[in-house]
């Protein structure tokens, strides 16, 4: 799908794409984490008609629910916002020594101080896994700790 | 039992006729700015008329507190600059550079044209046909984002135009503020080569270092609480602002090239807690503006700038309909584009304050009155802008 982004200045970043229906949906994303979903006026094409506004917390749960990718971004941003505190993406490979292991048997919070947050499977996000949670070639960590921290984790979990 | 000194019978004489009349003053403009909210029009021009009927030769002739207020309004510009530097980032620049140079342009020549005509023809000097030609040209970036905001156009076809619009006037503003400063100050041709060079190259350095570093730079200068973080980047800002004063560049681009600077989250902090501070002393600077006009000058240039401000509101819908047309909006986002962008506002009043402070005083009224017309209409005009443009539609097609 062709997705038009364009900056808008001191504002923020919109998003125009066109549905199926032929209709054209823009969506606004204010830096302060306000999402403007639009439609455009049928008398006017250039003008945007509010569908609804969502809050940066409802914006989080509607993209729950509508797709996994959104999530690994938020985490991302979450970690900027706290001093020190980073966050990653390490894929657990096929044939990986954890293939089929359980995420408890990595160690990863004892030996290295970080945390696991996510379990992103397919297109499917596990919001803070057990231990016991069991871990499958493809599955993508998603890592909070300090940059050491991550790239020990990265380390232990990419190690053959 | 020893005596304590007692701070308070020790105030400086005269701090209590200070305190007294600041107070009146911001709570007339906390009251004025109420107003201007629910009618939908800008605090600006509300405030210029604040200090017009508050100053010598208005209503109530304020003087135990003009000293104050004239460094006030210092902080104020350097806030203003600051928060506006803020609000940009060199990608988003590179993007508007991408689209809408021709915009840019065109801007310029049909709006500063008529004010150099007008400051040549009124002020009688090529400092002021310099002077007035910015105020013309720039539109006010804090009146347009809030009525495309108000309006709830975001989401509208022509409003990245707009917004691109207001971002190439005011990264060059860094190159003009600088040569106006030193030629009303008098500074030879050298002077003002120099002058305008060092802020171009501050300010294209630090765009692509904030490109490149910022977000480092930015996280070590905001690592830490709120209050901490204030002091920093309000420290660094006027630290910089001081420098380029001194060497004669006027305090604003300083200040402006330190919000460029800081970029990401750390831009974001800054903006929230400095937002405050810019909205006290930004209101104390228009205050000041108008404190230093004399109302009776008034009148005389008021059919002046009417003329004026109808010429530059055509150019500017002219300027308006090009950029959103290059976007690909219809004739009523074209026209939309064009009556939003028409308000001027606090830089036409940045640009007249350098020329009245260094004794061009004759800009002072005939900036007052011109954005005092065009800071009310705009916005007005701007709400009904179909309207406007149904002699530009295409006729229906007979069925």
């Amino acid at each position: 799908m062709d997705v038009v982004e364009t900056l808008l200045p001191g504002v923020g970043r919109r998003y125009e794409f066109e549905l199926e229906d032929r209709q054209r949906l823009c969506i606004v994303s204010t830096r302060d984490d306000h999402y403007i979903v639009s439609t455009f006026d049928r008398d006017d094409p250039d003008v945007g008609r509010t569908l609804f506004e969502l809050e940066e917390e409802e914006a989080i749960t509607m993209a729950e629910i509508l797709g996994a990718p959104r999530i690994a971004v938020k985490l991302a941003d979450l970690s900027r916002e706290i001093p020190g505190l980073a966050s990653e993406q390490v894929e657990i490979s096929a044939g990986s020594r954890f293939d089929g292991k359980s995420l408890g048997d990595t160690q990863l919070r004892t030996r290295t101080g970080s945390s696991v947050v996510a379990l992103v499977r397919d297109d499917r996000v596990l919001a803070s896994p057990e231990p016991g949670q069991d871990l499958v070639g493809g599955d993508v960590l998603v890592v909070i700790g300090t940059s050491e921290g991550i790239a020990k984790a990265r380390a232990i979990l990419e190690a053959q | 039992m020893s005596a304590q000194p007692a701070l308070i019978a020790v105030a400086a004489p005269g701090i209590a006729d200070l305190l007294l009349e600041f107070g009146l003053v911001l709570f007339v403009l906390g009251i004025l700015g109420g107003l201007s909210r629910r009618v939908g029009v800008s605090p600006v021009p509300l405030y210029l008329l604040a200090g017009l009927i508050l100053g010598e030769g208005g209503v109530v002739g304020l003087d135990a507190s003009t000293g104050f207020l004239r460094v006030g309004a210092e902080l104020g510009l350097i806030l203003l600059l600051l928060t506006l530097g803020l609000e940009f980032s060199a990608d988003e620049f590179a993007s508007v550079l991408r689209r809408h140079i021709p915009s840019g342009v065109l801007d310029f020549v049909l709006n500063a044209t008529p004010g150099a005509v007008a400051g040549w023809l009124l002020l009688d000097s090529w400092v002021g046909a310099l002077v007035m030609a910015g105020v013309t040209w720039v539109s006010s970036s804090g009146i347009v984002a809030r009525v495309v905001h108000d309006l709830g156009r975001l989401a509208n076809r022509e409003t990245p135009a707009v917004l691109g619009v207001l971002v190439l006037e005011d990264v060059v503003m860094a190159a003009y503020l600088p040569l106006v400063a030193v030629v009303v100050a008098g500074g030879s041709a050298a002077a003002v080569v120099i002058a305008v060079s060092a802020s171009v190259t501050a300010v294209l350095v630090v765009l692509l270092g904030s490109h490149y570093f910022g977000e480092r730079i930015g996280t070590r200068l905001t690592d830490a609480e709120d209050e901490q973080v204030l002091l920093r980047v309000l420290g660094i800002t006027l630290v910089v602002a001081g420098l380029t004063t001194l060497l004669d560049a006027s305090a604003a681009v300083g200040a402006f090239v330190v919000g460029l600077a800081l970029t990401g989250q750390a831009a974001a902090r800054s903006r929230a807690l400095l937002s405050p501070l810019r909205d006290l002393f930004a209101a104390v600077f228009f205050v000041s503006f108008g404190l230093s006009v004399d109302p009776s000058t008034l009148p005389p240039v008021l059919l002046a700038a009417s003329l004026l401000a109808v010429i530059t509101l055509v150019t500017k819908v002219l300027t308006g309909w090009y950029a959103a047309g290059r976007d690909g909006a219809g004739p009523r986002g074209r026209m939309r584009a064009g009556l939003v962008l028409a308000a001027r506002g606090e830089f036409a009043v940045v640009i007249a304050g350098l020329a009245v402070a260094a004794g061009y005083e004759d800009a002072g009224p005939l900036t007052a009155a011109y954005v005092l017309i065009l800071a009310v209409a705009s916005p007005i005009l701007a709400r009904f802008a179909d309207w406007f443009a149904i002699p530009f539609l295409p006729k229906p097609v007979a069925a």
